[in-house]
Order: C-alpha cells, then structure tokens, then sequence
C-alpha cells in the first residue's frame, strides 16, 4: 500500500482535524514580525484577549535578516473573522507583514515526533508503517520505538490515525510552517492539479 | 556628550516640548527625579498615581498634546494600570515612564519589581522596556510618534534603574525613519474610488445620519464637519465621545444617541437610510442590540483604525483614513460631482419634517416642581447658564456623566472631558486637574457624583498645592446612582449596596481640609447662589456639595441588549405619540 492511498483512504477523517485544510474553517497566516523580546507574547495575547483561536503556532527566525522572524499561525475562523483577525494584528506595532496562505498557493510541512509501546510483533508493524511514510525510526528500545516524520500535514494526520492503533507514550506534533509556492501562477489549471507537489 | 540615561531621558521630552509632567516619585525612578529639578518641564506632584494617569487624559484631551505622566515601578506602576486602559479605551495620546528594578534584579520578584510591559500589553498601543541607556531617545520619540499618530493611544516606557544611572552619548533621532518602527505606518488618505462610492451613497439617500464619534476631535476634523453637514444638510448626532465636535446650538445637530441619548438622536438611527459612520465605532452603548440596530441603514464608515471597520457592523462602504482628510476629499468629491449629476439632489424636507416631530414631541425632559428636592438635570443647567459658555466639562461615570452630556451645551470642541469606553469612576477630579493645567485660561467645571468623588479626591490636594483652581460640583444624590437605577428598573426595587449616605463623609469639612472652599446647596433656591459664588472664586479650588433628589432617574434610557426602537421616554412622556 502506498502512503498516496492510505491518504486516500483517511481523508473523510481527517477533515475534521484543526491542522487539515479539507474543511474552510482554518487559514493559514504568515506573519513577519520584529525579533524583539515579548513579541510571541503579544500576538498570543491578541489572540486570546479578542477570543480569536488558534489551532497551532509556529515561531522561527528568518534566515535572510536577523531583525526579523517568521510566525506560522493557523486561524480558525468560525471564532472571528479573517479579516478581523489580519486587521487587529496588523495593529502590533511589531508586525511588520502579514500574508494569508492559500492552500493551493503554498508549500506546508509539519514534523511528528512519536513513541510507542510496542511488542516484538508490533514493533516489526510500526517500523514498516514509518517506512511507507517515508519517515524515521529514531530511537529503539526494549519495548518502546520513536519514529519521526515530516511533510504535509495531512499526511501527518493520517500517519498519526494509525499510529492510534498502537499504544502511544508520546506524541508531539510542531505546528505547521509555510511559505508560498515557488513561481506559483493562480491560473485555474494549475490549481486543478493541486497536490501534485506532494 | 555624555548624559545619564535619567538625563537624556528627561531631555528627550524636553525635545519633545514636553510642557508638565504629572507623576510621583518612588525607589526605581529616583535617577530620573533628580535632572528633574534643572529641567524647564513642570511636574505636578500627584497624592496617588491614578492621579497622575487621568491628569494626563484630561491635559490631552482639551490641548491635543500627548500628556506625560512618571512613576516608580511596582505598585507606582499598576497604579496607572486604569489610566492606561481608560486612555487605552478612548484613543487618548499618553506617554507613562515607570521605573523599573535594575536589569539584573528582572524576573527574581525583587522589591517593587512588576512585570509592567507584560501588564500592559493589551491596553497600550505599544510599550517598551529599555535595556541600554544608548536606547532612550529613540525609544522616547518613537514613543510619542506611536502615541499621537494614526488611532492615538496610550504608550508606556519602562526604564530599569541601572539603565537610568548609566551614561550614553546624547543624540536625537532625526527623522521617523529613525525609530525604528518597520511594522507601523499609519494611513492619512484614503483611496479616491470608496471616496466616489460614499459620496454617491450620500448623494441618493432619503434619510441619511451624520454618526460621529471622538475621531472627529482625535483628527481635529470640526471645521470639516461642519462644511459637511452645512452642504449636504443632513443631520448630525455627537456621541458621548464627540460632543462639543459638532456644536449643540446648530440647527442640524441632534445631540446624543445611545442608552441614554435623546430619542430624536436614536430614532433618527433607527429610522436611517443611510448612517455616515466618522470616526466612530458601534459601541454597544450606541447600538443597543446589535442586530436590530439601524435595519434599514447602508453603513459608509470612515476610520483611521481599519480593524474597527467591519468589527460591528459591515460597511457598505469602509475607509480607511484620517477623518479631517478623508471629509475633506468627500467634499471636493461632491462638489465636483454637483454639475454632473442628473436630476434634483434628493430633498431631505420629509425627513427633517420627521425628525423636528421627534425633537417637538420627546424633548429632554424632566419635572422641573420648584417645590421639592434640588433635581440634578436643574443643577447642570445652572452651570451651563451662570458659567462662560467656552467652560470645560469634565466629568465621572454615571447618572451625573449622563446628565452633563445630555443638558450641558457643548458649542466648542475640546471642552468635555469624561471616561466614556472604560467607564472609569473617579476619573472626574484628576482629569480636571489635568484640563485645568492645559487649558488655564478656561473655567474648569468637574461635575462629579458622590461615588466617584470618593474614589480620587485626594487630587484636590494636589490642586490647592499647586494652584490649579479647579470647580467641583457634586451631584450628591447619597447613592451609587446609576447602579441604584438598574436596581430600580431591573431589580424590582431591590437595593443591593448602593446607599453611600448624603453626609458622611461632610464634603464641605473635607474640602476646606484640602484647601478647597467648600460650599452647599440644599434646596433649589441655593443653587444659583453658590454657582455664582463658586464662579466668583479664582484664587482655589472650589467644591460644590449639591444635595439633590436620589429619586432622580436618567432618562431617556435603552435598556442593555435591546433594540433601540424600545426606548424608554419619562413617564410624563409616555402618552405621546411615537
């Protein structure tokens, strides 16, 4: 089986998921922002004081200029409005840009880190599961594995749908990271093919 | 040249032209307090920090100037937490520098120490904690850049000791460009085609309503207000945060809409085919039940905030600009539309023939019996009449905040202070102070409650030492009035701790302890008499202690979460066709 039909497989699933961009609910919001102290505490607070939800976040610095780092932010937007939520963010005055991610106009990747319990049996089953994913065993142990896996979120949710069939000790997820799609054209027979940058 | 951080600290407001600074000194700020004393700045010393924080609204809401206040850090500092968010709340320009414990004494809970940026966060514009003395004029300017620029706001500046006993090389930042700001550009214009859009709006509607709000005086847009009004002809409500922006006296003004607006004010929103929204922002105090606010209106909403356009309501048209700019270019837009257009303007006359029936059958009212208890709307307008007419109001939060905006006539701009989105009981004295300061030539008015004279009036100790002789007149009705009045019509009469007592404290004794003189009206036939003695006074502080009806409701009212179409008229009112 290949991980492209095992996706097939689980996508009526995983649109419910706040990480899947199956359903309108969640945006995806790069956001530039100025490297300075309390700057990750006041987006955050933002979003908490006007009741805005987040389904995850993730903060990194830009590697281009060192004044300035990069906030991945997946919105959900049946708490308010995108526009109201760009809006009041663009009000920080340490925001410096903000750009909504289409789906279809952007390249988005998550990491997994995970650990089971597993029995000699199982452990056989899960280090072949990691491998169709194309993911990685990171860690052995007596009873225990840890694998790893990065790529698109969905895949990732799918990958962590079956993981639930094994006793799970640990599992962390990042939060997904995105930027827009090299020399993207938003010409409609591009966008029909969609997903062909898996 | 070398200056200590506190130095350059104090000459960066210097460079500001920074005219008083209202503050208090404590253990982190002491650095700063001492170039103080060679400095040209005049500090008002405040009794309580809060007092410093409203001194400085009231100075920049009657001056336009971003008003400065200083504190220690720790409890100096949260002290001037409801300040911040009152200014915060009204778009008031404030700049507050805090001490803070040294830099390597952060995050161990040393003595006095305050996380006051974390604090902050969500009732300032923006704020900075400075590390490196090298900072500080940068930060200052940009300081008062963010504070006065675009939607103006509420800055503070916390500055740890250490950084302030360090030394730095004095320079002053030349440009905007300077400081720093990548992320903050506000706008000033607007895009001429939603120019075209409103202007076609207003051109074709049949009842059309002025809305505006404090953004009006925010963008010293008076002037440009009135020509709008003047050519178009449509009628214009103040709100609580605009009054005096748009003069009473005008045959085109409707007064104040919202819970306890006029009932013209209110229907005529209701009734509105079109509402011009400038600088204003649906509080719900305006809207009532937001869903059943203005159903037939077309919204145009003009606002330099563009977060504000669409958060309540979806405009129909929404710009995004500096109001005076953007009404200006509304007005060459139709002008220049004039000669163009096909057939007739639209004619208003039907709809001013229904709003003057507004005006003739639900006036402000109130029973104005001569013989029973002094009524408190009866003390207002004594005031108004026996006082100049350019006399700067100033007020608390509550029954008496209502009856001052609705029976005082507010003619000029800049001369009504009060705390109107954070409702900040207590704000009346300390704002008073700071008006007075300001604006020394004017007669300063505080028309307080009793409640809320309780809650800051150590400042008048503050005023007599000074010299800033400010008025007080409290509307002293014994009860915490307003909430008494919920109680009353929501409650079914059951009074829940709201009785303050008419004599304890005794506000004449407790005047005349702070400097002030202290005079008393108890029956209706003292009250003229004491305005004028207390108008007659210049030399002190003056506080009025009006003893009046506690009966007293205000009216009209829209109770909270409906629609505004069930306005609640006086009772002798009631039997009127609406």
């Amino acid at each position: 089986m290949s991980a492209e039909s095992i996706e097939t497989s689980l996508s009526s699933d995983s649109g419910r998921r706040p990480g899947s961009r199956r359903t309108g609910r969640y945006h995806i919001l790069s956001v530039l922002v100025e490297n300075k102290a309390g700057v990750l505490a006041r987006v955050a607070g933002l979003f908490s004081r006007r009741g805005f939800n987040i389904a995850s976040l993730a903060v990194a610095p830009t590697d281009d200029d060192e004044r300035f780092s990069r906030i991945t932010i997946v919105v959900d937007v049946e708490s308010a409005p995108l526009e109201q939520v760009v809006r009041q963010l663009d009000k920080l005055i340490n925001v410096v840009s903000i750009s909504e991610l289409a789906p279809s106009e952007a390249i988005e990747r998550e990491l997994l880190l995970a650990t089971v319990s597993v029995g000699p049996e199982e452990r056989s089953q899960v280090i072949q599961l990691i491998g169709v994913f194309g993911g990685e065993v990171v860690g052995v142990g007596s009873d225990q594995l840890s694998v790893t896996l990065s790529g698109r979120p969905e895949k990732i949710d799918d990958f962590e749908d079956l993981l639930k069939g094994y006793e799970v000790v640990g599992l962390q997820r990042t939060g997904r990271v995105a930027l827009e799609k090299l020399g993207y054209r938003p010409a409609r027979s591009l966008r029909a093919l969609e997903g062909e940058s898996r | 040249m070398q200056l200590t951080g506190a130095q350059a600290l104090i000459k960066s407001l210097e460079q500001e032209r920074v005219e008083v600074v209202f503050g208090l000194p404590g253990g982190a700020i002491l650095p700063v307090y001492d170039p103080i004393i060679d400095s040209s700045i005049r500090h008002v010393l405040v009794r309580h920090e809060q007092g410093a924080g409203h001194m400085a609204e009231g100075y920049a809401i009657v001056t336009g100037r971003p008003g400065v206040a200083m504190v220690t850090s720790g409890p100096g500092a949260t002290n001037i937490v409801t300040p911040l968010s009152n200014a915060f709340m009204d778009s008031t320009p404030l700049v507050v520098v805090s001490g803070q414990v040294a830099t390597r004494s952060i995050g161990t809970d040393a003595f006095q120490e305050c996380d006051i940026t974390g604090v902050t966060i969500g009732i300032t514009k923006h704020n900075w904690l400075v590390k490196d003395p090298a900072d500080i004029p940068r930060t200052v300017a940009a300081a008062f850049h963010v504070a006065t620029t675009g939607r103006p706001g509420p800055v503070l500046i916390d500055l740890p000791k250490d950084v302030a006993n360090a030394t730095m090389e004095w320079y002053w930042p030349e440009s905007v460009e300077d400081l720093d700001l990548p992320g903050y550009n506000p706008v000033m214009g607007a895009d001429p085609s939603l120019i075209e859009k409103a202007v076609e709006l207003i051109d074709s509607a049949k009842r059309p309503v002025i809305y505006a709000g404090g953004g009006i005086l925010k963008a010293r847009a008076c002037e440009a207000l009135l020509a709008l009004a003047e050519r178009t002809q449509i009628p214009v409500v103040t709100t609580l945060m605009a009054r005096g922006a748009f003069p009473d006296s005008h045959p085109l003004c409707l007064g104040m809409p919202g819970m306890h607006g006029n009932y013209t004010a209110v229907t005529a929103m209701q009734r509105s085919d079109l509402l011009i929204a400038l600088g204003s922002r649906f509080d719900d105090r305006v809207t009532g039940k937001i869903d059943a606010f203005a159903p037939e209106a077309r919204v145009v909403h003009v606002d330099i905030d563009a977060a504000e356009l669409g958060k309540v309501r979806k405009p129909d048209v929404g710009v995004v600009g500096d109001c005076r700019v953007v009404i200006e270019e509304m007005l060459s837009c139709i002008d220049a539309n004039a000669p163009k257009r096909s057939g007739a303007p639209v004619d208003l006359g039907p709809w001013w023939d229904e709003l003057h029936g507004y005006q003739k059958r639900f006036p402000l009212y109130y029973d104005r019996d001569t013989t029973g208890p002094i009524k408190p709307e009866m003390v207002v307008e004594s005031l108004r009449d026996l006082s100049p007419r350019d006399t700067v109001v100033v007020s608390g939060v509550g029954q008496h905040q209502m009856w001052a905006s609705q029976y005082w006539t507010f003619d000029h701009p800049y001369t009504w202070v009060n705390s109107g989105g954070a409702g900040t009981m207590g704000f009346a004295v300390p704002a008073a102070v700071g008006a007075k300061v300001g604006r020394p030539d004017r007669t300063v008015w505080a028309i307080d409650g009793d409640g809320c004279f309780q809650m800051t009036a150590q400042e008048l100790v503050t005023a007599t030492a000074e010299g800033i002789p400010i008025k007080v007149a409290i509307l002293n009705n014994a009860y915490l009035g307003m909430v008494r009045q919920w109680q009353e019509m929501f409650y079914e009469e059951r009074y829940s701790e709201v009785y303050l007592s008419p004599d304890l404290p005794d506000y004449v004794k407790w005047a005349e302890a702070m400097g002030c003189v202290g005079l008393r009206a108890e029956t209706q036939d003292e009250v003229i008499p004491v305005i004028e003695k207390a108008n007659s006074i210049d030399d002190r502080p003056v506080v009025v202690d009006f003893r009046t009806d506690a009966f007293e409701k205000v009216y009209p009212m829209v109770p909270a979460g409906v629609s505004n179409d069930a306005i609640v008229v006086h009772p002798d009112q009631e039997g009127a066709t609406r």
